[in-house]
């Protein structure tokens, strides 16, 4: 059994928010803060005079971001920090590496933190990008030797070796990023803290850094990644710590975390309905899920019909609308995407009514698994009329699909019947087949 | 491998120690500072000359000919002036440079942890850069008037020192306070115009009234002033020495203002800024 690497107890974290229009500034100035005081001064007193209930005003009020998280992170794990937005997870990062001291509780951190909470920190533009090598990795905790030391490795890595001496400014965004990725990567701390840092970048690169972020795990480093990307949580982390409202709802193996977090929200009834309807123009009213003997349900078997029912209402008539859905994986890859126009003849004006489409995903069709459906109506190019993600959520279990009744786990997002024949090659003789492989 | 624990007020606690640790990071970013200065400006350090020279003159024409203020014995007033306007521009660099350092920083301040300290300490560091630049004219001048220093000079160290603590407290200060009040920021240039009126830069001390001399040395930088002229005029100055331990006082205070509130603040500069 590995060691503890970080261990919190109840941390809490503790902002007051104020109920005024400052609050929306970034900043408070002295001068609107002595010219709100006069005008609370001046209505309490008025208040006060008439006799009222006095209210004071800016109403200081605790938010607390982080509400008694405890858990423990082993060396060597890869973990994962999810939630939706607004659940926790930066201020977790910044009062783990410091940033921000906690309210309550205790974290016991063994060994050198090294976050990463932005691509780039401090890197100044005027500077070239060796100085910029120099400055962000002091920044990032590193060592002057330590920075030498690694120069060329660092420099390979982010293919930069032309551009060393010319300001960062004059990079493209590319090469920064690269650079500024580089340098973090080339960190050697034992717990390492990233954050969303590899939404930048082309696709080649991003993968390079997930490479290089699996390496530094498995080197037996701590590794903790806050990321939207469920995919990239999935891939990288063993376990995944999953934050809902400032609490800590479960610490578990990523694979069951990135579910649970998945179906935050998502009605997994088979069925869902707008009472007011989405949208304006159009509006969808419900969806259902419905199965070829027409019962409402989200758990499917894969050799059965999955009908999708929308019901919606044109309240002025549309010239090209389309209503589509989209169907994707549980880490957010899209199967499919359809949308009432794909059938033949089907007329793309919209006259005002009540209607009802059913779209039908055949069986033999998705392997198993659990699938999210989002909705949208839109006109091509132009605009959209309603749209929201992840609306309902359904599981598809294979029991008397492709593959039968044996409990075989196939990889693919579908598990079509493929058409599929083999016959008997007549026998050549080896002279023949050399022949042929000439 | 060592254990880090991170709970209310820890880092209270392990401040100084905190502060130590992180001090290649402090010449880091006082390199940045610096370097950061002269790139992109055609004629680079020539400006750290330009500034004070140009001053100099006008001073020694207002002050030395025009409203024929004296000297300090025989001390050529442009060296007198001069000898002032050393400490001022290392004491209002200094506190500018200090006071604007936290908000100029924000983006590194809300990403990464280290000791706050560092940052209006490394863009001190700056000004005395500028400082060692302009103290070529000073050469230059003693040359042309063939003025050698005496002694004294020996002690000119303790008075760079002396002012950088009288403008680091306050620069602690308004940095702390800038935070969270950006109306601190006007109030830098202000006390930068200001105080170079109020201080004996352009004028000797001396021609300060005897009674008022003391209440005079309020004012921290008189002190700095006065010593700077002092260890550079050598002999032909002297030094005023109860307003000169006030002047110590009065810094000391200060200082000890701008650190205290400084580290108050410090916890929650990553949430306000």
């Amino acid at each position: 059994m590995s060691e503890i690497a970080i261990q919190a107890e109840g941390v809490g974290k503790c902002y007051l928010v104020g109920h005024q229009d400052a609050e929306r500034e970034r900043y408070t100035a002295l001068r609107d803060v002595m010219a709100r005081g006069a005008r609370n001064l001046a209505r309490t007193t008025r208040d006060m005079l008439r006799g009222r209930p006095v209210v004071q005003g800016d109403s200081v009020e605790e938010f607390w971001a982080l509400r008694d998280i405890s858990f423990e992170i082993r060396q060597g794990d890869r973990v994962g920090i999810i939630g939706r937005n607004g659940a926790g997870k930066s201020t977790l990062l910044k009062v783990l590496s410091r940033i921000t001291e906690p309210t309550r509780g205790q974290i016991k951190i063994r060994g050198r933190v090294a976050s990463l909470l932005e691509v780039g920190t401090g890197f100044h533009p005027e500077l070239s990008g060796r100085e910029n090598v120099f400055l962000n990795g002091a920044i990032l905790g590193m060592t002057r030797r330590e920075i030498q030391r690694k120069f060329d490795e660092i420099v390979e890595f982010a293919e930069v070796e032309k551009f060393l001496d010319t300001p960062v400014k004059r990079y493209s965004s590319g090469m920064y990023v690269r650079l500024a990725f580089s340098v973090a990567a080339h960190l050697e701390p034992e717990i390492l803290i990233v954050d969303e840092v590899l939404a930048v970048g082309d696709a080649q690169f991003q993968k390079k850094c997930l490479g290089k972020m699996e390496d530094v795990g498995k080197d037996g480093r701590t590794v903790i990644f806050v990321s939207h990307n469920m995919a990239a949580i999935r891939q990288l982390c063993s376990t995944a710590i999953l934050l809902r409202g400032g609490q800590l709802l479960s610490q578990c193996d990523s694979e069951s975390a990135v579910a649970r977090y998945m179906e935050q929200g998502v009605e997994r009834a088979g069925h869902k309905l707008w009472a007011q309807g989405l949208g304006t123009e159009l509006k969808l009213l419900s969806v259902t899920l419905v199965d070829s003997s027409g019962e409402v349900k989200s758990n499917f078997t894969s050799h059965g019909d999955i009908h999708i029912v929308m019901r919606y209402r044109v309240e002025s008539a549309v010239e090209g609308a389309q209503v589509a859905f989209v169907l994707s994986t549980v880490d957010g890859v899209a199967v499919l995407t359809s949308q009432d126009g794909d059938a033949p003849g089907a007329s793309a004006r919209k006259e005002p009514g009540e209607y009802s489409a059913r779209a039908t995903l055949p069986r033999d069709f998705l392997n198993e698994g659990d699938y999210f459906l989002s909705f949208a109506c839109h006109v091509p190019m132009v605009r959209i009329l309603y749209h929201e993600d992840n609306v309902l959520c359904f599981s598809v279990k294979n029991i008397d699909g492709v593959g039968g009744f044996v409990d075989d786990k196939r990889r693919g997002v579908t598990r079509p019947r493929l058409d599929w024949r083999t016959a008997v090659e007549p026998v050549r003789d080896c002279a023949v087949l050399n022949e042929l492989a000439l | 491998m060592q254990t880090l624990v991170i709970e209310p007020g820890v880092a209270e606690r392990h401040y100084w120690r905190d502060l130590w640790r992180y001090r290649e990071l402090f010449f880091v970013l006082a390199w940045r500072d610096v370097a950061v200065r002269y790139k992109q400006t055609v004629i680079g350090v020539a400006w750290a000359l330009i500034q004070p020279l140009l001053t100099m003159v006008v001073f020694t024409i207002i002050f030395g000919r025009v409203a024929k203020m004296p000297s300090e014995g025989t001390a050529p007033y442009a060296l007198l002036v001069y000898a002032g306007l050393l400490p001022w521009y290392l004491f209002s660099g200094a506190l500018t440079g200090a006071a604007g350092s936290l908000v100029g920083n924000a983006s590194l301040i809300s990403k990464v942890y280290f000791p706050r300290l560092i940052v209006p300490s490394a863009a001190v560091v700056v000004a005395f850069v500028d400082f060692l630049i302009s103290f070529v004219i000073l050469a230059v001048l003693m040359v042309i008037y063939s003025y050698p220093p005496s002694w004294q000079i020996l002690t000119l160290p303790f008075f760079v020192l002396m002012a950088f603590l009288a403008s680091i407290g306050p620069g602690l200060w308004i940095t702390a306070l800038n935070v969270k009040y950006r109306d601190f920021r006007y109030v830098i240039p202000f006390i930068v115009q200001f105080g170079l009126y109020v201080s004996p830069v352009g004028f000797s001390s001396g021609v300060v009234p005897e009674q008022w001399r003391l209440l005079y040395s309020i004012n921290p930088v008189v002190g700095v002033i006065d010593g700077f002229r002092w260890a550079i005029l050598g002999g032909e100055s002297r030094l005023y020495l109860p307003g000169f331990f006030l002047s110590w006082v009065v810094i000391v205070f200060f200082l000890w203002l701008g650190v205290r509130q400084f580290r108050k603040m410090e916890k929650n500069f990553a949430d306000l800024i």
